[in-house]
């Protein structure tokens, strides 16, 4: 997905494609503000190579004392200070309250856990029947069981957990409870302009609509310790029947290893 | 400025005379001095990084063999190592180069002559507060020897991951107790100089905006950092004493259980931090503004314009850096009632650093304006602080923030505002005020052998970053974003950077021959070779101890340039009738 066809706004900005439903709104804003800061920028540049050309010593030998009685500079702080209200009031706090604070517009979007640790992303689907089953550090294995999944729980019997693999269905709204086994991370996907700190001790929900197929990665963008830097994950957003599928299948497998190391 | 200019102090021995000398000049110099030292030493630090992030995996050649077996493998950097200098550049940068030298330095040797006064209030808490920075800044030294290495939590030391790390954060704290404890003594004897001690006249509207940006910088120290120390207290409790105030409960570490009683809030730390930190970011910028303000007035040879709208302002400034601080934390989890309000906030706080910036900017407009170096690094501060102030705006907003959180975007904002911005402010007034301190002008070849290199590879610097951050590349990656594919159109960039760092090192050495060549080859020049108004230039070069042979009295404000009528354009502060 890294190499989507990016808007001209992207392609402006040198920023990443989008691949989200609501991705090209934060791009919009970034876009504003750079243009705020561009004309405010240029307009004092221009101001600024002027004046110390015409006011250079060996032109004009005399300083005049009053300086300039222009009211320009009033005008110019109106306007920005209008400028930012805009962008706070119409654009900023209505997508924080639509997208990151207010739960998800559809009824059932698709669950996920991700808890992070030191330094790998682990994912858990609720399998087909939609619950999650119970997690309990007691039950805790560092390679087959690294959340800690009660597989006494007939909840946790289609529980599907992978490492560092994210698969996603496209159009579909996901519900992420993010949190962390033991440091701050930051759970990143730059193609859906997703960014969230995974903090120990909260579950912090996000949600978003991935609207293209496709590969990309999950990267931490909070450093956690030595192996921050490879951090990474893995996104495949498939199409809906093929994601269901790759849930079902997974869930199969989970079930059937879960029965035998029950017999075991 | 040796105290036996002055007839009515018969000489002391050495010790009392440079070391324990309680003259406000000499440890402003003893400030200077260190504070220089640690910024170069900061600099040698990032240095090293940008070999990693030019050539990640590559052995360092030559000097690589130095750092040893725990650091430097045959000359390839460990993470650990990277770590260890992403945090310490932040933390020597900010504590140990910037402040005390915007504030120690500068603040001592120039806030008692502007103001007419003999010394600081209390000239002995003045020498606490220099060898308590001092010590601190041998203890975060010391911590790159003990086991495990220095700090490598980053500059903001967030738990856990700073509470479970090595020794060396516990020398981090340590350390800073000692460099809070020194700015605290500092502000208080700031804030007592400036209330009590200005010269007959000297009313708070007569003052030199130098000495109101100081004044407000007193105020952040002093409210600001008493948060940060009880916070850096309550993590060294977590770390020796198994206290849990920012450890939650159930963590596991490495796939063991954490042996912790939990229950603590990691948040919590954040918001102590940044209530510090965000004034602190003030703490640095503001002293750059009022030695630009100076240099400015100087050299255009008349007043600034709008200087009761810039103290005003610097005031909100000050109020306002008190309730922005969670702006850092908009993707910690923050509901929209909080986040608006930050949001508002960070918006508002722009609007008086607007109005300053403008207000030097018109101040300019028919000027009479000489480029001198000082006057050049001080024009320079302009519009580089202007892109670091502008590219704040997409941070500040929590959505666009969405994507350039943590990335180097932030990076490549703050050092605009920190390194083309502060750093050539404070490059400006050494240029400016050191005739004040040595009867000697420096070489003004050199000056500008260090000035335009400089300005051309901050920006080769730094401008790269932006470009990174809108790609989105993350900050703190130890190889630069190598591991990501979004990444890699933009990691040819790290090479631009890393040599222009490089190459900037190198046209640091004229400013370092030119302070040294200039204390005996420099041009000599009387006590106001600038053609100044302000109290410093009244007085002898150097100045005796007890500053002024005279009692000073202010008739006018501080900057009383080209004065319709008068015969000299400028009109100084002290005389009495216009000439």
């Amino acid at each position: 997905m890294d190499t989507l066809e990016k808007g001209w706004i992207q392609k402006l900005l040198g920023l990443p494609p989008v691949a989200s439903a609501h991705g090209q709104q934060i791009d919009f804003m970034i876009f504003l503000l750079h243009m705020l800061v561009l004309v405010l920028f240029i307009g004092w540049g221009i101001y600024f190579i002027i004046v110390i050309w015409k006011f250079r010593a060996r032109k004009n030998h005399r300083a005049n004392y009053y300086g300039t009685s222009t009211h320009v500079s009033t005008y110019i702080e109106t306007s920005v200070a209008i400028a930012e209200a805009v962008l706070l009031l119409v654009f900023s706090i209505p997508f924080w309250a639509k997208n990151v604070s207010a739960l998800p517009t559809e009824k059932n979007p698709l669950k996920i856990r991700i808890v992070a640790e030191q330094f790998a992303w682990n994912i858990h689907y609720p399998g087909p029947d939609g619950i999650f089953g119970k997690t309990d550090m007691s039950h805790y294995d560092k390679a087959s069981n690294p959340l800690g999944l009660d597989l006494t729980d007939p909840a946790a019997q289609d529980d599907v957990v992978t490492l560092n693999q994210l698969y996603l269905p496209v159009n579909r709204q996901v519900l992420i409870y993010l949190s962390s086994k033991d440091v701050i991370h930051s759970f990143s996907l730059n193609i859906m302009r997703v960014k969230q700190d995974a903090v120990p001790g909260m579950v912090i929900p996000l949600w978003f609509t991935p609207i293209k197929a496709g590969k990309s990665e999950i990267a931490c963008a909070q450093l956690c310790g030595l192996g921050h830097y490879r951090m990474k994950g893995y996104l495949t957003v498939l199409p809906m029947e093929e994601f269901d599928k790759w849930l079902a299948e997974q869930s199969a497998a989970a079930k059937s290893s879960s029965e035998d190391s029950f017999w075991n | 400025m040796t105290s036996d200019h002055n007839a009515h102090h018969p000489k002391v021995g050495f010790w009392r005379q440079y070391v324990f000398n309680t003259d406000h000049k000499m440890i402003g110099l003893w400030y200077g001095i260190t504070a220089l030292f640690f910024l170069f030493f900061g600099f040698c630090l990032v240095m090293l990084m940008r070999w990693q992030l030019a050539y990640p995996g590559v052995a360092l050649p030559v000097i690589g063999k130095w750092f040893g077996e725990s650091r430097m493998p045959d000359g390839v950097m460990l993470p650990e190592l990277y770590n260890q200098l992403g945090a310490m550049h932040g933390t020597i940068m900010v504590f140990m180069g910037i402040v005390p030298l915007a504030v120690g330095a500068y603040g001592n040797v120039l806030i008692p002559l502007m103001i007419g006064a003999p010394d600081m209030a209390f000239p002995k808490i003045n020498l606490a507060s220099y060898w308590a920075y001092f010590i601190g800044g041998v203890i975060m030294l010391a911590s790159f020897f003990v086991p495990g290495g220095a700090a490598a939590a980053g500059w903001t030391s967030y738990a856990p991951l700073a509470v479970i790390s090595t020794m060396g954060q516990t020398m981090w704290i340590i350390g800073m107790v000692f460099l809070i404890t020194s700015s605290l003594l500092g502000a208080v004897n700031f804030l007592t100089t400036i209330i009590q001690m200005r010269a007959p006249g000297l009313t708070f509207m007569k003052l030199p905006f130098f000495v109101w940006a100081q004044f407000i910088t007193a105020f952040l120290l002093l409210l600001a950092f008493p948060p940060l120390e009880a916070a850096a207290v309550m993590q060294l409790m977590d770390r020796v004493a198994h206290t849990s105030f920012f450890m939650p409960s159930g963590l596991m570490v490495s796939g063991q259980p954490l042996q912790i009683s939990g229950g603590g809030s990691v948040l919590l730390w954040q918001h102590l931090f940044w209530f510090l930190a965000h004034p602190e970011v003030y703490v640095l910028i503001l002293p750059a503004m009022g030695i630009v303000s100076e240099i400015i007035a100087n050299n255009s040879r008349k007043p600034l314009w709008g200087y009761k709208a810039m103290v005003f302002s610097l005031i909100f400034l000050g109020f306002m850096s008190f309730i922005v601080w969670a702006h850092h934390m908009y993707i910690t989890g923050m509901g929209t009632g909080i986040s608006s309000f930050f949001q508002a906030t960070t918006m508002i706080i722009s609007i008086p650093s607007v109005i300053i910036l403008t207000a030097l900017f018109l101040s300019l407009w028919g000027g009479s304006i000489r480029f001198n170096t000082p006057m050049l690094f001080a024009l320079a501060f302009l519009p580089m602080f202007g892109i670091g102030g502008l590219t704040g705006l997409p941070l500040g907003l929590s959505t666009p923030d969405i994507h350039l959180h943590d990335t180097y975007y932030v990076i490549g904002h703050f050092h605009y505002i920190v390194a083309p911005g502060t750093i050539f402010a404070l490059f400006a007034g050494i240029y400016y005020w050191y005739p004040k301190l040595t009867g000697r002008k420096m070489n003004e070849f050199l000056g500008h052998l260090h000035f335009w290199p400089t300005l051309v590879c901050m920006n080769f610097l730094f401008m790269p970053m932006l470009i990174q951050g809108l790609a989105g590349v993350s900050r703190r990656l130890y190889d630069g974003g190598m591991e990501y594919s979004h990444a890699q159109g933009v990691m040819h960039l790290n090479g631009v950077m890393s040599y222009a760092a490089w190459i900037m090192a190198l046209f640091q050495i004229p400013f370092i021959i030119n302070i040294l060549l200039s204390l005996k080859g420099g041009e000599k020049v009387n006590d106001n070779p600038w053609g100044s108004t302000t109290l410093e230039w009244a007085t002898a070069t150097p100045p005796p101890h007890g500053n002024f042979a005279f009692d000073p009295k202010v008739y006018r404000g501080p900057y009383e340039y080209s004065v319709p009528g008068a015969s000299v354009d400028y009109t100084p502060q002290y005389q009495e009738k216009v000439i």
